[in-house]
């Protein structure tokens, strides 16, 4: 089977190997935002593993993700479903022409009350 | 000569018990290394005389690895203690005699440690090849 | 001249695959020395092995080199063909042109290559091959097992039934092991206490065996036939001899807070005590950390009430020497430390247990007397949720990268019991897949499911969380409906991975026996030897080998026994005639060799030289005993004079190696 480039660019950008996971789902277990997700952390590894990229792509899913990286956390084999998400996400920015959030323009926009770790994923999300 | 066509030549010595057990399963799961290295079996890591090394690379070897079972685990309770010591003396007197301290090398491989074996391998054919021929100690007598 | 037959083995086509073996056979043919040289199909069958046979007698050769698998595998069959047509049989070299070439290189003229230079240098070292005998050595009939688990118990019994004595060293008060811990077995289901306890008392009454318990190794010197073993029997305050095992200490004793270790904690007992109450050897035991006689001289009331006059406040470790002609490893193993996993709250609340505790508290010697209970609250749990794989097939430094094998099982039969003695209990397992291969397990397994409506779930917990009620909301995933599903539980019991005992690292060091990188004892070969460590004399039993069931650590702890026996029953034994030798016209007795010698085989001796002005003179010269040495080779490097060599492995035969592989 062919690999196409759209998933040679996912699993040399997030770094993940797909191949190790043995499908237990613990990264869906532990998944707080789950139930916002169309496609949930273990899909995200079969799919891409399955070279089913456009089904993410065109997913609302990549925005749901909170990045707090709870399923790469728990993940028994090291394969790290956040990293893969985080890796379509940017390239559905990157589709996109241009990224929409520019990391000098953040400031201006935090509000006082941001938590500290939402500015923290959305750095790791946006600034690449 | 150019640096691709150059094919090192490498000796290495495996103690029975541990190592050539160690290159056997490199071997049984086909994990590749380069056929420039040739194995000598010893029965320990102390059998290995500093002569058997000069020889090697008197006679134009262009490197020389030693592995042992790991410090603790020897088959022969000390042996590999022994060895460790020997070569350290050996060795840096060979990186003041010129031959360049990357060109020898002592490894503890274990039995169970095939990917070991095969990475060391890989990682020494790599580290020799790019130091390129050893001219230092090579008996040119020993030329055909 | 040395006369050489060369025979190249294809191996099927493992070596004939990537190595042009004609080109081999004819290239070694012109080596100097080699007088016949040809390649066939697999040399190691009988009609390869008569072609070595008939080579040898027809062309009078005096050495062969068989370029085939590795010599750890078959160098002993081709010494023994040698033999069989009249040649000695170290005078056979094998060049590793499998594991060591063709199975690794994919380019055929590389491989090819490479496989003339390991035949060359095997030439090469054959030409300096001499003839050797092996001595014989004798076999003391005394075999030691350690550890008293079911795996040590059986073996201990096979070997003391075939009539040999047998010492079983247990480092717990009491024989029994794990299996004592658990209240059922699968997939029967029979109660494992009345399968145990009966092969215990078997053990104690065998006149054959002895039981070290409360005991752990020392030290372990010689080799195969001839262990030097030295036991520490700890002290336990109490004597052997006079204590009857009443019990009566143990109630009266008034540190009644002592955690039960036997209960994994889960209630306490007094300092001093008995695990069990079948225990075996039945004799009290004091903890010296709880006991406060021992702690600050307040109390002695065990010595006060105990008839027998059995209490020694006093003793001491002892030590105790003995020989052994083999060696069995039985040291078992621990559900691994959930300490790394803090999403399943194991340490932040009680009623997270892992299976072993289960067991315990569903056990009637239990600390709840065989009704499951929460450890909270003592309430009947009505939601129990089963995680399986905790720490198994786990890759990252937490767990374990194997699969710990029996949890599917025990898990299955843990659900189907609690199903049955509580029907309103819902029984959740999360799993990754059901491992069920053995007989009549996968049968097992479905019944839980079909007849007991346990409630399997593909999927992983990914947390655990302890609420205010005492519930614990549990957060997991079913790949199936591709749902997370929130369950609240009142007990969440986890499938703990497995791993080796602690005690068998340090074991391992002492006995030279090789472990893989998990810490379990290595087999001499996966397949064809599994009970036997690659160090001669040392065997395998049980789960210190590898992860394995009740059953099939009996199979294993009496394959061992066998092969313990099969030593035993030996008058004396082949030894390695590879051994050191000193050139005593070169020997000036500094005694350098024998510093270096692990095993004392070297001694000195005062000898008379004849002088060349014809007088004698008296030398000290070094003296190797041939049937001590194993042949290490340490005293032949630090000899400064040169004059220690090894047999089989002499400098001069490294040099030509050297030599080839240079060439």
């Amino acid at each position: 089977m062919l690999t196409s480039k759209e998933k040679e660019q996912i699993i040399r950008s997030s770094g993940a190997d797909v191949t190790k996971c043995m499908r237990c789902g613990k990264c869906s277990g532990a998944c707080p935002s789950y139930d916002e997700m169309e496609y949930h952390p273990h899909q995200f590894v079969y799919f891409v593993e399955k070279d089913q990229i456009e089904k993410l792509l065109n997913s609302p899913s990549i925005y749901k993700c909170l990045g707090c990286s709870v399923c790469s956390e728990r993940c028994p084999r090291d394969v790290g479903p956040s990293k893969i998400v985080e890796a379509v996400l940017a390239m559905a920015v990157r589709r996109q022409d241009e990224n929409h959030l520019k990391a000098e323009n953040i400031p201006g926009m935090v509000e006082d009350d941001t938590p500290g770790q939402l500015l923290v994923s959305a750095f790791r999300k946006y600034k690449k | 000569m150019s640096m691709n066509e150059f094919k090192p030549k490498i000796v290495a010595f495996c103690c029975n018990w541990c190592s050539y057990a160690g290159a056997d399963l490199a071997g049984t799961n086909r994990l590749n290394y380069p056929a420039d290295v040739k194995i000598i079996r010893v029965p320990c890591s102390c059998r290995v005389n500093p002569m058997f090394i000069l020889r090697a690379f008197q006679r134009g070897a262009d490197g020389v690895i030693l592995c042992g079972c790991h410090p603790g685990d020897c088959h022969y309770t000390t042996g590999n203690y022994y060895a460790r010591r020997r070569m350290t003396m050996l060795f840096s007197m060979l990186d003041y005699l010129g031959i360049e301290k990357e060109r020898t090398r002592v490894e503890w491989v274990s039995a169970a440690e095939g990917a070991k074996f095969a990475a060391v391998m890989n990682d020494f054919v790599k580290t020799v090849t790019e130091l390129g021929e050893n001219k230092r100690l090579e008996d040119l007598r020993c030329k055909k | 001249m040395q006369k050489i037959g060369v025979f190249v083995c294809h191996c099927g086509t493992n070596i004939a695959g990537t190595v042009d073996v004609k080109a081999v056979a004819e290239a070694l043919g012109k080596e100097p020395g080699v007088v016949f040289s040809t390649e066939y199909q697999y040399m190691c069958s009988e009609a390869g092995q008569n072609l070595i046979k008939d080579a040898i007698k027809n062309y009078g050769l005096t050495g062969i080199v068989v370029c085939s698998c590795s010599p750890r595998m078959h160098e002993a069959t081709f010494r023994k063909t040698a033999a069989a047509a009249g040649l000695n049989s170290y005078m056979v070299e094998i060049a590793n042109i499998r594991e060591q070439c063709s199975w690794i290189h994919k380019d055929v003229k590389v491989a090819t290559e490479k496989a003339i230079v390991l035949g060359r240098t095997a030439i090469a070292k054959v030409a300096l091959n001499t003839p050797l005998t092996a001595s014989e050595t004798p076999v003391v009939k005394r075999a030691l097992v350690i550890g008293g688990g079911i795996a040590g118990i059986q073996t201990a019994l096979d070997i003391a039934d075939a009539g040999y004595e047998v010492d079983l060293v247990e480092k717990e008060p009491t024989i029994g092991g794990k299996m004592a811990q658990i209240d059922k077995t699968f997939p029967t289901l029979d109660c494992a206490a009345c399968i145990l306890t009966p092969k215990m008392v078997d053990c104690a009454q065998n006149e054959k065996i002895h039981i070290y318990a409360y005991s752990e190794v020392e030290s372990v010197k010689g080799f195969v036939g001839n262990f030097n073993v030295t036991i520490k029997k700890k002290a336990r305050f109490v004597d052997e001899t006079k204590c009857t095992g009443c019990g009566i200490c143990t109630e009266k004793c008034p540190m009644k807070k002592t955690p039960n270790l036997f209960n994994l904690g889960l209630d306490n007992r007094s300092a001093i005590y008995i695990p069990f109450a079948q225990a075996i050897p039945k004799i009290a035991t004091i903890d010296a950390d709880y006991c406060n006689m021992l702690k600050n001289g307040k109390c002695g009331v065990c010595s006060k009430v105990c008839a027998a006059g059995a209490i020694d406040y006093k003793q001491q470790d002892q030590y105790i020497e003995q020989q052994y002609g083999a060696i069995v490893v039985a040291t078992g193993f621990n559900p691994i430390k959930l300490d790394n996993y803090s999403e399943f709250a194991y340490n932040e609340s009680p009623d997270v247990v892992t299976s072993l505790e289960l067991e315990r508290l569903m056990n009637a010697a239990g600390p709840n007397g065989g009704t499951l209970l929460r450890p909270s609250d003592k309430t009947h749990p009505h939601t129990i949720v089963f995680v399986q794989c905790v720490g198994s097939r786990d890759t990252t430094d937490c767990g374990k990268p194997y699969c710990s094998k029996i949890c599917c099982m025990y898990t299955a039969k843990h659900a189907m019991l609690i199903r049955d003695k509580y029907p309103d209990t819902e029984v959740y397992v999360f799993y990754m897949d059901v491992r069920t291969p053995g007989k009549n397990f996968d049968e097992f397994y479905r019944r839980a499911v079909e007849d007991y409506g346990v409630h399997y779930i593909k999927g992983m917990v990914g947390k655990v969380m302890p609420q205010p009620d005492g519930k614990l909301l549990v957060r997991g995933s079913d790949l199936l409906t591709d749902e997370q599903l929130k369950i609240e539980a009142d007990m969440v019991v986890l499938a703990a991975a497995i791993e080796p005992d602690k005690t068998a690292r340090p074991l391992a060091t002492m006995l030279t026996a090789s472990m893989d990188t998990n810490d379990f004892f290595t087999e001499a070969h996966p397949k064809l030897r599994p009970v036997e460590s690659p160090t001669a004399g040392i065997f395998l039993s049980g789960v210190c080998q590898g992860p394995k069931d009740i059953p099939e650590t009996v199979a294993q702890a009496s394959a061992a026994a066998a092969k313990v026996i099969g030593l035993l029953a030996k008058p004396a034994l082949k030894s390695n005639p590879c051994t050191a030798h000193s050139d005593e016209n070169l020997c000036n007795g500094c005694s350098s060799c024998e510093r270096v010698c692990p095993y004392g085989a070297i001694s000195y001796v005062d000898k008379e030289f004849r002088m060349p002005d014809r007088t004698t003179k008296v030398r000290r010269v070094a003296s190797v005993n041939p049937a001590v040495c194993q042949g290490c080779g340490a005293c032949t490097v630090a000899c400064p004079s040169g004059a220690m060599d090894l047999s089989g492995f002499s400098n001069k035969q490294i040099m030509a190696e050297v030599d080839a592989i240079c060439r």
